[in-house]
């Protein structure tokens, strides 16, 4: 017989992950409602990317010289070898060690 | 005038495809293992039961949102904080809204009861993965599942160790945990460029998010920097 506390609980996790799946589906179904004109399509085109720069530069804005360092060797690392793996691991690497030096 | 998608193929499954896209998440898996500890710790120190850490981790699935969650998370939780928490994870995760509408040109041509249940498997790392297949012109969905599936699995299985084993990872920081998603998201940066005209929406989107990010609490500035990048996204022309 579960307490009222394991209820409550149990109720929080269902709450966050029904309005989780709700932003996970409702821009997919929403754009289907739109028009897909030319205009529309080159906003989706641009907004992956949009997206992206978006989480980049103020994570890493906020991060300082350990972030900067770090998007640097990243990308440094992604022109030379085009390898994710090695990439991620030398930027994540770059700002331990930029950290870890007190910079 | 052909854009990327007049090109890329229309979507389809594949067995292989699933254990590809597994493949291609295995550079996030090691970073999502050590935020899934992280997370582990956090919630043995907010109470939470063992059952309902790992109940958390493969329902709601969604780390940042999680963490915020635990900010406010009470033990026991009144049903009076449900609704909050319920608000405040989806604020958190707004940004998976735009991640959806990105996703309309790849898969909007399936059926819906196979394209909602691997929308459920959406996070930051899924989301990049398959756009960064995407990128490629190939319209293999099973890609999205694999990577989410993946990803979801050593999420799941390592809140446990976080969770028994307490502060062994006390300070996420220290390994640039807090810092792996953009550094992630700048290795695909690199994969998805795709000519300067896009680059212009990119930049405006950076510009807003920084501004946005000094103005407005949260996650919003994602949103407030992708949408207005993308909307001079679409009105930047081809030909110039």
């Amino acid at each position: 017989m579960p307490s009222e506390a394991q209820f409550g609980a149990f109720a929080g996790i269902v709450a966050m992950a029904l309005a989780t799946y709700f932003t996970r589906v409702i821009g997919f179904w929403a754009m289907g409602h739109v028009p897909m004109t030319l205009r529309v399509r080159r906003m989706l085109e641009t907004l992956p990317g949009a997206i992206v720069v978006a989480i980049i530069v103020p994570l890493m804005a906020r991060a300082g010289v350990p972030g900067l360092v770090g998007i640097v060797v990243t990308f440094a690392s992604m022109m030379l070898r085009r390898n994710e793996f090695l990439a991620v691991a030398l930027g994540m690497g770059a700002v331990s060690l930029a950290r870890a030096l007190g910079l | 005038m052909t854009s990327p998608h007049d090109r890329a193929e229309a979507p389809y499954w594949t067995l292989p495809g699933l254990a590809e896209g597994a493949w291609r998440s295995t550079a996030l898996l090691p970073g999502t293992a050590i935020f899934s500890l992280a997370f582990g710790t956090v919630a043995a120190q907010k109470g939470l039961s063992l059952a309902d850490a790992v109940l958390m981790n493969a329902l709601v699935f969604a780390g940042a949102a999680q963490l915020v969650a635990l900010e406010v998370w009470t033990n026991p939780l009144a049903l009076g904080t449900v609704a909050s928490i319920a608000l405040l994870t989806a604020i958190v995760n707004a940004r998976f809204v735009l991640m959806g509408a990105a996703l309309r040109p790849w898969m909007g041509a399936l059926p819906a009861w196979q394209v909602y249940p691997p929308l459920l498997l959406t996070t930051d790392a899924t989301w990049i993965v398959g756009m960064r297949y995407r990128a490629e012109g190939k319209g293999d969905a099973s890609i999205y599942l694999g990577a989410g599936l993946a990803i979801w699995a050593v999420w799941v299985a390592a809140v446990v160790p976080g969770y028994l084993l307490g502060a062994f990872i006390s300070d996420p920081r220290r390994f640039g945990i807090d810092l792996m998603l953009p550094i992630f998201f700048a290795a695909m940066l690199v994969q998805i460029w795709r000519g300067p005209r896009r680059a212009i929406g990119w930049a405006v989107a950076g510009a807003v998010a920084l501004v946005a990010a000094q103005l407005v609490a949260g996650w919003w500035f994602v949103v407030i920097g992708a949408v207005a990048g993308s909307i001079v996204g679409g009105f930047v022309d081809d030909a110039e």
